[in-house]
């Protein structure tokens, strides 16, 4: 019989807004367990950690640490209690090392001074036993994505915490580093550590985790052991409906050319090469997908089609017309549209409304003005009619985009992007992060506008099920190159992208010529 | 006898980067941690009036100096007070506590004194001793350059280090910087993010406050209006130039008491006094452009120079 870790017990969380985020929430960690807390964007699983982490408090329900009964005020209290948590984004300072980033808050001393060797000593322990690769000395500034993840978890350990909450700890991981990380979080489970999985990615689930609680609305309304469920019944307990993981799409009928990128060349700030000789055209109604392990250049090479980013040899041109010294204003009136990486940073305006965001690309248009002023009643009918269309959750067009969840921003995004007039839709990442429904949605918004206005798309994506179900025709880049191109994206099988993408195999340059 | 000029022209240079250093540190100390102290310039001359009244009814130097670092903490507490407890803007607040002390030293020396001008002639204040350092003082030119200062002047050197191995070395230091660059990540591990703001914005205080007393306690022994003229400005120029190292604001400091003692020197030669007095300043907005410009360059260099160079290595071996 396991023994039970944690408990949190008939949790019940109202906002002062009176936004119900946990209604009678309960569930229950066993030692040496991995449980998955999964569910939409907005269901309540942050909620129920912050509460548990001591971040939140809550109106009603218990909390339980082995068998004890735990009320934590701050964050410190989960600590000495030994439950700490792995930020979604990363609580470490970037010009410290590792090691003093690990050992922050709990510094060893030497005769009152920092004791830096020490720390390091710390550390390494910590590291050398659960097996983590890492450079302790290393600044945090120096160290990739997958590191800073585990530079966190040594945080925890090394306060002896015996709890861990991971909050959708693969979002911005490469595969190979969620292999890794999922092989360290077994090992910390052997050890007897308890971890809580929050995730909506149902394969990862399936993959590592041993029992999983579904919330829905704030409500508890599944769990059981993974070993008896599947991704089809996980699936309908979130959304409540049969979710459709194939899409079906009417054939692609490419036509003429809409992009046409030639030996494009881009160097980071740093004078790292990022794009290397890239050459591809986009043509009308088709899906472009372009896959990759992330970093590769993909995010670069949007960046400089829409005039983000300079380039520095090569040529871009959109509709026609080349982009050479083009502001990004220009650039878009040649019938470009972006749906950038970042949805809270650059994808909208967090601090405006839904109506500001929405007419951002379109309110210098004389269609919105009257006279000196902007026609309000105009532009309110429209906003309103995208709020519909789109399916947009929010109390109203003045609402700001800051407090929609996740999947609602990016439908604002999507909103603004897809009615903006243009013929040619970068997505970058479109569906990182969002619920099921909404990633649906955007799917297939994005395959209608090239079937039925003759549009096309370039999709990257971190996510292979969406680049091979979306994409029409598939490119594979890495370290800044073209290394693939699959003239059908569905008769491509993920084993063979995967070598395509970890640069073990690549096409000879004539055949690439060939497929251009 | 040229020399003679000379040893006397940078004796004046480090007589001048004195308050200098003490404001650079001061802004130093509090930009480390995030909070930039806008308010130094005040500060300091709260600082000055506090030792001058102290130590005139005390009759002693020790007490002067000890209040006028107090006073000076006192106002780094108001502040934070304000930006940290009651969220104030700390900017705003920082600029209105400038404006405050211009005004309210010259108030309280009129309630004191009865003069707007200084307090000169009404209160009889102590000076801070002069030091002559043993050995140094009998090596021939260099002992006259670096001996016989201000006790405070040693002690400004003697802070240049304290504030290094604060910064670097202990735990609040480390604190400090971790708050100045990520305080959510401070805060995630249970540390207080406001306290270690309070901390460092005290310690700029005691180091504004030592550099006010330098002010009135020790080459002159009196407050007059505005005395301070904008050195705690100057103080954050240095902070900057020297990328809010204490070691690199030392050096920085050096050329702007240089630009200090030229503008005095010039004052000998007939020119116009109110161009003279412009050299300071002048030298600030000249050095910050300058260190803008070669940040600018180093970077392009960092950027380009690399393909430049793999450029011409290519076009050589087309050739």
């Amino acid at each position: 019989m396991a023994i039970e870790m944690l408990r949190m017990q008939n949790i019940t969380k109202v906002y002062p807004n009176g936004f119900v985020a946990n209604t009678d929430v309960s569930f229950s960690v066993d030692q040496g367990e991995i449980h998955a807390l999964i569910g939409e964007n907005g269901a309540g699983k942050t909620t129920l950690m912050k509460i548990l982490f001591g971040m939140e408090d809550c109106q009603t329900g218990k909390i339980f640490i082995q068998g004890e009964e735990s009320r934590f005020s701050s964050p410190l209290d989960a600590i000495a209690k030994g439950v700490g948590m792995v930020h979604q984004h990363f609580m470490l300072v970037p010009s410290l090392t590792v090691a003093e980033n690990a050992v922050m808050g709990i510094e060893p001393l030497k005769n009152g001074i920092f004791d830096f060797e020490e720390a390091v000593r710390m550390t390494q322990a910590i590291a050398d036993k659960y097996n983590f690769t890492i450079d302790v000395r290393a600044k945090i500034k120096d160290i990739s994505v997958g590191r800073k993840q585990i530079v966190e978890i040594l945080k925890v350990l090394i306060r002896g915490g015996k709890v861990l909450i991971m909050d959708e700890p693969t979002a911005v991981l490469t595969p190979q580093e969620t292999d890794e990380l999922f092989e360290q979080l077994k090992m910390l489970k052997e050890d007897g550590h308890s971890i809580i999985f929050i995730s909506h990615k149902l394969e990862e689930v399936m993959r590592l985790c041993d029992r999983v609680t579904v919330l829905r609305r704030g409500k508890v309304v599944g769990s059981g052991d993974v070993s008896e469920l599947d991704e089809v019944k996980l699936s309908r307990m979130m959304v409540g409906r049969d979710v459709i993981l194939k899409i079906d799409k009417p054939l692609s009928e490419p036509d003429n050319i809409l992009v046409e990128v030639k030996n494009l060349t881009h160097r980071s700030r740093e004078g790292v090469l990022q794009l290397d000789n890239v050459t591809f055209n986009l043509r009308a109604g088709e899906v472009l997908g372009i896959a990759g392990v992330e970093g590769n250049g993909q995010s670069e090479l949007c960046d400089v089609i829409a005039g983000i980013s300079s380039y520095e040899g090569g040529s871009v041109s959109i509709n026609g017309q080349t982009t050479m010294g083009m502001t990004v204003n220009q650039i878009r009136e040649t019938g470009l549209a972006m749906i950038p990486e970042d949805r809270m940073k650059t994808g909208c305006s967090v601090d405006l409304s839904v109506k500001d965001n929405i007419m951002a690309n379109r309110i210098f248009s004389k269609e919105f003005r009257k006279g000196l002023f902007l026609n309000r009643k105009k532009i309110n009918t429209l906003v309103d009619r995208y709020i519909e269309k789109f399916q947009i959750a929010c109390n109203n067009r003045n609402q700001l985009v800051r407090y929609l969840s996740g999947g609602n921003i990016q439908k604002v995004v999507v909103a603004r992007e897809l009615t903006s007039g243009a013929n040619v839709i970068i997505a970058n990442q479109p569906t990182r992060g969002i619920d099921v429904n909404t990633t649906e949605m955007i799917r297939k918004l994005l395959i209608e506008m090239t079937r039925e206005n003759d549009m096309g798309v370039i999709l990257v994506s971190a996510d292979l099920n969406e680049i091979l179900e979306v994409s029409d025709r598939l490119m594979v880049m890495w370290k800044g190159q073209i290394v693939a191109i699959f003239p059908q994206a569905d008769e491509v099988d993920e084993e063979t992208l995967g070598e395509y993408m970890l640069g073990l195999k690549r096409m000879p340059v004539e055949e690439l010529e060939a497929l251009i | 006898m040229d020399l003679d000029w000379l040893v006397e022209f940078l004796f004046t240079i480090i007589r001048l980067s004195t308050p200098l250093i003490f404001a650079a540190l001061g802004a130093v100390i509090s930009r480390k941690a995030g909070v930039l102290n806008l308010a130094l310039e005040g500060m300091m001359l709260v600082a000055a009036l506090t030792g001058v009244v102290f130590s005139a009814i005390t009759q002693s130097w020790i007490v002067g100096l000890l209040t006028a670092v107090l006073g000076s903490m006192l106002m780094a507490t108001i502040i934070s007070y304000c930006f940290l407890v009651i969220k104030t803007d700390l900017y705003l607040t920082c600029i209105a506590t400038n404006m405050a002390s211009i005004g309210g030293t010259v108030f309280v020396m009129f309630l004191l004194t009865g003069s707007k001008a200084t307090t000169a002639e009404a209160l009889r204040s102590m000076s801070i001793p002069r030091i002559d350092l043993p050995l140094i003082k009998d090596i021939p030119y260099i002992g006259d350059v670096l001996s016989g200062h201000n006790l405070l002047t040693y002690v400004s050197f003697a802070m240049v280090f304290f504030a290094w191995f604060l910064i670097y070395k202990t735990r609040i230091g480390l604190r400090m910087r971790a708050v100045g660059e990520a305080p959510e990540a401070v805060e995630s591990v249970g540390i207080s993010v406001p306290k270690i703001k309070y901390i460092s914005f005290l310690l700029s205080g005691v180091f504004a406050g030592f550099g006010g007393a330098f002010m009135s306690m020790s080459y002159v022994t009196w407050f007059s209006r505005d005395m301070v003229a904008g050195r705690g400005f100057i103080g954050m120029s240095i902070m900057n130039i020297a990328n809010a190292s204490p070691v690199g604001s030392l050096g920085a400091s050096f050329i702007f008491g240089g630009a200090d003692a030229t503008a005095k020197y010039l004052q000998l030669q007939n020119l116009p006094t109110d161009l003279v007095f412009m050299v300071p300043y002048a030298v600030t907005i000249i050095a910050l452009t300058v260190i803008s410009i070669v940040r600018i360059r180093r970077e392009d260099r960092i950027v380009h120079g690399k393909s430049l160079r793999r450029k011409k290595a290519t076009e050589k071996a087309a050739e």
